[in-house]
């Protein structure tokens, strides 16, 4: 799927279901197949960050990251260290009880 | 056969949603001569003890305002549930939290905090804060709950159907009202608003942004407004795009840009997250430092994306406190 394609309530849903961290990999700018898509995720990316820190979800739990398919190595790279700050960051406090969440 | 009784309650409210009542100005009559308050505490002397007596069901529909903060809010929406055929939550904050929950961004803590402690106009060299016991000379003194989290309506109790608004418009009220009165009720967890976005109604739309083309985001005291142009086109952030139509473009009427105070479309799950991908999708920058500039430049991001909906957004409230 294209960054561009990636609806904000897409990450919302990610955090809100669980997950502790949320890592979006696109190509690199100038190689979109739709040309755009991933200069509006980048848009939409530090946008959702700024917003999310008011949430109190520290920024180290959402990364914008571009990798093609030919780099199977900055791959690995972008996913042990996302690993790594996930971990070190813990597990994100969504308290089901306090927030009436089934 | 009685007419149908009827209950009107505030939970956390600022008394706007009892107002938009009085707006209806002679259609009140024919509301009154239709059916029986039963409990209405803002216009009529009832107590809770008289809905305590009623039976199960036996309010045909109680309209309730207000977000839900407190213990006693709670305790007294489950009661009307428990009493009512059906529960309408009228206007925003019953809706989708409103402006108080904004308050979501904060803790108990920090509200007490300031309230009690910091806010300028305080004097308390005590450090008396409200407590939900206290012990006097006659016996003790209770209080409600105060929640960390404010909450919409139908986190506490199952909620049949929603009036939007902050406060409803008083055609919708009408309509709603003759709809129940009627029968002729749509399917139960309808929003009795037309299911559409605000942009597709309001008379600017044809200047509205089509793809990038905004350089800068600006607020309203720092601007001319152009009354007739689209308040996006302007670099002004207006909720429109994220927000369900039938207020009649109130605030855009006024030349002040939609706040979002309906909440959005069916096929929305998170307002202020809809907003948001609308607002980057505008934004005429591809260059990494310059888009962070421009963004920035948004004092509030959340606060202005969820002015009416943290409450019921995906996350709820801040999530470290
Ligand atoms: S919806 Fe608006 S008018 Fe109604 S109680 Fe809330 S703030 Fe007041
Ligand atoms: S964004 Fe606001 S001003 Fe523009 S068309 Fe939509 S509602 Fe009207
Ligand atoms: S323009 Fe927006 S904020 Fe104003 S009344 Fe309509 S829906 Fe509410
Ligand atoms: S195709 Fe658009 S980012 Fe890869």
């Amino acid at each position: 799927m294209c960054t561009g394609r990636i609806d904000p309530q897409f990450v919302l849903k990610a955090f809100q279901s669980g997950a502790d961290g949320v890592l979006i990999l696109g190509c690199h700018p100038g190689d979109c197949h739709y040309k755009e898509g991933n200069y509006k995720a980048l848009r939409r990316f530090h946008l959702l960050k700024r917003m999310l820190k008011q949430f109190g979800v520290d920024e180290g739990r959402f990364r914008l990251d571009w990798v093609s398919a030919s780099e199977g190595e900055k791959f690995v790279e972008v996913i042990r260290d996302m690993v790594a700050t996930v971990k070190k960051l813990g597990p994100l406090m969504t308290d089901k009880e306090k927030l009436r969440v089934g | 056969m009685g007419k149908p009784k009827v209950a009107f309650y505030w939970c956390a409210s600022c008394g706007g949603c009892e107002e938009a009542v009085v707006d209806l100005a002679e259609d009140i009559l024919k509301v009154v001569e239709a059916v029986e308050f039963v409990f209405w505490p803002v216009a009529m002397d009832f107590k809770v003890k008289d809905v305590e007596s009623l039976g199960d069901g036996e309010i045909a529909v109680s309209f309730i305002n207000g977000a839900i903060r407190t213990g006693e809010q709670e305790h007294m929406a489950k009661l009307l549930r428990k009493k009512s055929g059906l529960v309408v939550a009228f206007g925003a904050c019953a809706h989708i939290g409103g402006t108080p929950g904004l308050a979501n961004f904060v803790n108990r803590k920090k509200i007490f905090d300031w309230v009690y402690f910091n806010a300028p106009s305080n004097d308390n060299p005590g450090k008396i804060i409200p407590q939900e016991k206290t012990k006097v000379e006659v016996g003790e003194l209770t209080l409600p709950e105060f929640y960390d989290t404010v909450y919409t309506l139908d986190q506490v109790i199952d909620v049949d159907y929603y009036l939007p608004g902050c406060a409803p418009p008083p055609d919708l009220i009408m309509k709603a009202v003759e709809a129940i009165l009627s029968g002729n009720l749509p399917e139960k967890g309808s929003v009795l608003a037309p299911d559409k976005a605000l942009c597709d109604t309001c008379k600017r739309k044809t200047t509205k942004p089509e793809r990038a083309s905004i350089k800068e985001i600006r607020r309203v005291h720092e601007v001319m407004l152009d009354p007739e142009r689209c308040f996006l086109d302007q670099g002004i952030i207006c909720l429109g795009p994220a927000t369900r139509d039938g207020c009649g473009e109130r605030c855009i009427n006024a030349n002040m840009p939609c706040r979002g105070c309906f909440g959005s479309t069916s096929r929305i799950e998170d307002q202020g997250a809809k907003f948001l991908s609308a607002l980057a999708s505008i934004i005429d920058m591809n260059e990494e430092e310059e888009i962070k500039r421009i963004i920035d430049s948004i004092v509030d991001p959340a606060g202005i994306f969820y002015f009416y909906s943290l409450p019921a957004s995906m996350l709820r409230r801040r999530l470290d406190i």
